[in-house]
């Protein structure tokens, strides 16, 4: 549904005005680091998922071939920890959110722009350290540096991976302080909170999961590294530490962080949703109180990731309850996006492709989510690749399809370019093929009992054809994944120029040009309208239609 | 048990099935139904409080109903029965050592009849484990430095999986064994091959190699609170805390012992830590269990057991 009326001459905007590397690296422009995020999140995406290509070779066969036991267990570990905390973490937010919110708020930037950069900067030290760690022999405690393994036992680079993820836990906090301050103080004159687009709206939740989480997970990081080079006795019992502590820690963060990864997809896919079926979002109100409820009730349920852990009865009784309660406000988004098809003018182009694809994936996430919170079932299929299976559906199937899919719909403001949409199209039909062949036979596997970080599962071979589809799975979204890397390369030199709103999309982002110019407004825009107000904006297209006939 | 997980699973694939069903059509249906038409206008709708209460409440009350279920099957799961066979388990990486009350020890291998409730008393000497026994739907971490319990009761002769399900460092996937269920005479026989005696006998034995007997005298004129009697029943500490002696608070007590005094007791006690393995402290805690029934009628209580007898089930439960 791209349309063009496109200016013959380039205009100046905030990619043309500055040449050099000096001016990307000194840059305060939000847009700009934007993009420094953007080619540093993928750099980490590649990594990750080259360790989780070389997981999936060695799960081919039961024995332990490809990779012995002890590169096995730095495989996940490392993947686990560059997806979460250097791509998910910072990917809609640091990139998109970065980009974005200022445009959708209309302001010239972010409130802090040097902040901004510095939380880049933050990242890109935490980064180096964690890339140092990984090439002078890596980590394997697995993601989550369980205690006394992480602090007495393991003979890897904890210390060096904990201090790498407590940096860049500074970087996340500077990001949501930004968002925050910016959406309180620099939206223009009549763009009310109940104007906002949902995407700030999510994004505002999840800041508040930022400022208030990350925290915790530092000082627990802090406590491992003191733990293991000084032996404080803090979490390993031969110390006099208490284990399960570490973890009520961990999860305290680890759990709300999920809601950091897929709050800012769900505001991805509600824009999408809006224009792509012309339509206001169903239920405004809800959509966006449902996301404060989500950073909310999502602080309460961390020791659901504990009931076979040893906590008590009473305990885990409190924390099933509560889980539940998180579940509301997510079902209750699934269904006004649902209704907002509803007589809506649904147009098929690629992000909009992938907003179905995050529709059925994070619905089957959320869905086996009510397994895992039923205290009975949980037993059972804990630590098994059913966990696996359910935090992927989130995890990719949410926040990443809708990353893709953010990427593709503003990829024409970013660049001013159009991306190929028959390309994009197959991309997305691959990546949702491909990822539910590798991550549908994990559910199966992990109800038939098998436990996840295993290199060898030789005495039980009965896993095997299970384990076969799901790495062939994994090639398929592989270059379901690739692709999209090409064809967005090819069309910064190659692509059909941009017009300013190719997609007639709501919001202020679209009314400033393609690329935007550096303190992206002519002048400070006056918002008079309601949010996706595509009535308005189709009877108009009608009108110049006739005028122009 | 496993048949309870599995029908709660069921009516859980059911629900979640109807409810995708639900949301799968409704999506389907409309991007097909309202796909773009030439000079066909989306119709605005604002939204709908009755809709929206309706998806909040139903859902709700939906989860609810899983949640109780669960909570049940849970419940039940957690809860050993009094009078199970109780085996001892010590978890390091990256294997198994098991430990019969009857005295049989077996390694990555743990023999038991068919149809009797057996509860486990696990410990670690190292990292955190979990024993995993996916045919019994059953699962609890085992932890360093104090003892978690779980319960089982094989229904059918055969050999399980067992597993280490939390992560513990380069052999995980190594650290696994089997459930020999037998035939109760298979068992029976199995049994009668050779063991070095009951456990809490082996326990006895470092009782009084340790010199405890010097101090926990059979009489209320010990140093040391007299233990006859005492496993399972609620005890006075000294700042006044009622707790009840099982299987943590007697391991706790030889290792830590001034963190939890009997009220009318001095702290002199000396630690243990260090100079009793995982092995002999699970000898000494099944021989202070075996002094329950042995003091229950024999001696009179002790001073420090002022506490109501009779309070069934709660001295079972280990977290």
């Amino acid at each position: 549904m791209a349309t063009a009326t496109v200016p013959s001459v380039e205009r100046e905007n905030y990619l043309n005005k500055h040449y050099g590397v000096g001016s990307w690296l000194l840059t305060t422009d939000h847009k700009r680091i934007a993009l420094l995020y953007l080619i540093s999140i993928t750099f980490f995406f590649f990594i990750g998922g080259f360790f989780a290509l070389l997981i999936r070779l060695e799960l081919l066969t039961p024995a332990s071939d490809l990779v012995q036991a002890d590169t096995y267990n730095k495989l996940f570990t490392m993947h686990g920890q560059v997806m979460v905390f250097f791509f998910l973490i910072p990917s809609i937010p640091a990139v998109l959110g970065n980009f974005l919110i200022p445009l959708m708020v209309g302001a010239k930037d972010l409130a802090f722009p040097r902040i901004n950069l510095l939380s880049w900067y933050l990242y890109i030290i935490a980064g180096i350290m964690m890339v140092h760690c990984m090439l002078t022999g890596g980590i394997d405690t697995g993601w989550t540096f369980y205690t006394p393994f992480s602090t007495a036992f393991s003979n890897t680079k904890v210390i060096e991976a904990g201090l790498a993820i407590f940096v860049s836990g500074f970087s996340s906090i500077l990001t949501g302080l930004n968002f925050v301050v910016t959406i309180h103080r620099m939206r223009a004159p009549g763009m009310t909170w109940s104007r906002l687009p949902l995407f700030v709206w999510a994004h505002y939740a999840t800041s508040i999961i930022q400022i208030l989480g990350t925290p915790v997970i530092a000082i627990t990081l802090v406590l491992v590294v003191a733990e293991r080079a000084l032996h404080l006795g803090i979490f390993d019992p031969k110390l006099g530490g208490d284990p399960l502590l570490f973890q009520h820690l961990f999860w305290f963060y680890s759990h709300p962080a999920v809601y950091i990864m897929i709050l800012p997809s769900m505001g991805v896919v509600t824009e999408v949703i809006a224009c792509f079926s012309r339509k206001r979002i169903f239920g405004y109100t809800f959509v966006a109180l449902s996301s404060i409820a989500i950073a909310v009730f999502g602080f309460l349920v961390w020791a659901h990731h504990m009931f076979v852990a040893g906590i008590s009865v009473y305990a885990a009784l409190i924390f099933s309850l509560l889980s539940y309660s998180v579940a509301v406000p997510s079902a209750v988004k699934v269904f006004n996006w649902t209704a907002t098809l509803y007589k809506g003018s649904i147009h098929y182009d690629a992000p909009m492709l992938y907003a179905f694809g995050f529709l059925g994936l994070f619905t089957m996430g959320g869905l086996t989510g009510l397994f895992l919170a039923a205290l009975g079932v949980d037993v059972h299929v804990t630590d098994t690749y059913f966990v696996i299976a359910h935090f992927h559906y989130i995890m990719v199937g949410g926040a990443l399809m809708g990353y893709m899919g953010g990427m593709h719909f503003w990829w024409p403001k970013i660049t001013g370019k159009l991306y190929p949409e028959g390309w994009a199209r197959l991309a997305a039909l691959i990546v949702f093929i491909g990822f539910n062949l590798t991550f549908f036979p994990q559910f199966v596997l992990g109800y038939l009992g098998m436990p996840r970080r295993y290199a060898d599962y030789s005495h039980m071979p009965e896993f095997q054809v299970l384990n076969v589809l799901s790495t062939a799975g994994s090639t398929v979204l592989a270059v379901g994944y690739l692709l999209p890397m090409i064809y967005f390369l090819w069309s910064m030199r190659y692509g059909k120029p941009a017009s300013d709103n190719p997609w007639n999309a709501a919001g202020l982002e679209w009314k400033t040009q393609s690329p935007p110019t550096t303190f992206n407004f002519e002048e400070e825009p006056v918002v008079t309208w309601e949010a996706y107000n595509y009535d308005e904006i189709d009877k108009g297209r009608k009108e110049e239609v006739q005028v122009v006939g | 048990m496993a048949g309870n997980v599995d029908a709660l699973f069921i009516f859980l694939l059911i629900v979640s099935g109807l409810m995708s069903l639900l949301i799968f059509v409704a999506i389907i249906y409309f991007a097909a139904r309202y796909r773009h038409r030439k000079g066909v206008q989306a119709e605005q709708i604002e939204g709908s409080i009755p809709l929206e209460l309706s998806w909040s409440i139903i859902p709700l009350a939906v989860f609810m109903v899983i949640f109780a279920w669960g909570a049940v099957v849970y419940f039940q799961g957690r809860t050993p029965p009094r009078d199970a066979t109780e085996v001892y388990v010590v978890a390091k990486q990256w294997m198994w050592k098991l430990e019969h009350a009857e005295g049989q020890r077996e390694i990555n291998e743990l023999h038991v009849p068919v149809g009797r409730d057996v509860k486990l008393i696990m410990t670690s000497q190292d990292v955190i484990h979990s024993f995993f026994v996916p045919a019994f739907r059953m699962k609890q971490d085992v932890l360093p430095g104090r003892y978690t319990v779980a319960w089982f009761r094989a229904t059918k002769s055969g050999t399980y999986h067992l597993f280490c399900a939390e992560y513990c460092g380069t052999q995980h996937s190594g650290m696994i064994g089997s459930i020999v269920v037998m035939e109760p005479a298979q068992y029976e026989a199995w049994m009668s091959g050779g063991s070095g005696g009951p456990l809490s006998a082996t326990g006895e034995k470092i009782f009084a190699e340790l010199g405890c007997a010097t101090c926990h005298r059979a009489d209320a004129q010990g140093r040391g609170p007299n233990l006859q009697g005492m496993f399972g029943k609620p005890v006075q500490l000294e700042d006044g805390r009622m707790i009840t002696a099982d299987e943590n608070y007697i391991r706790e007590s030889i290792l830590d012992p001034g963190s939890k005094v009997v009220k009318g007791f001095k702290p002199l006690m000396p630690t243990f830590q260090g100079l009793v393995s995982e092995e002999q402290l699970n000898a000494l805690v099944a021989y202070v269990k075996s002094q329950a029934q042995a003091g229950a009628g024999a001696t009179k209580a002790s001073a420090a057991m002022t506490a109501p007898e009779g309070v069934p089930g709660k001295g079972n439960q280990v977290q």
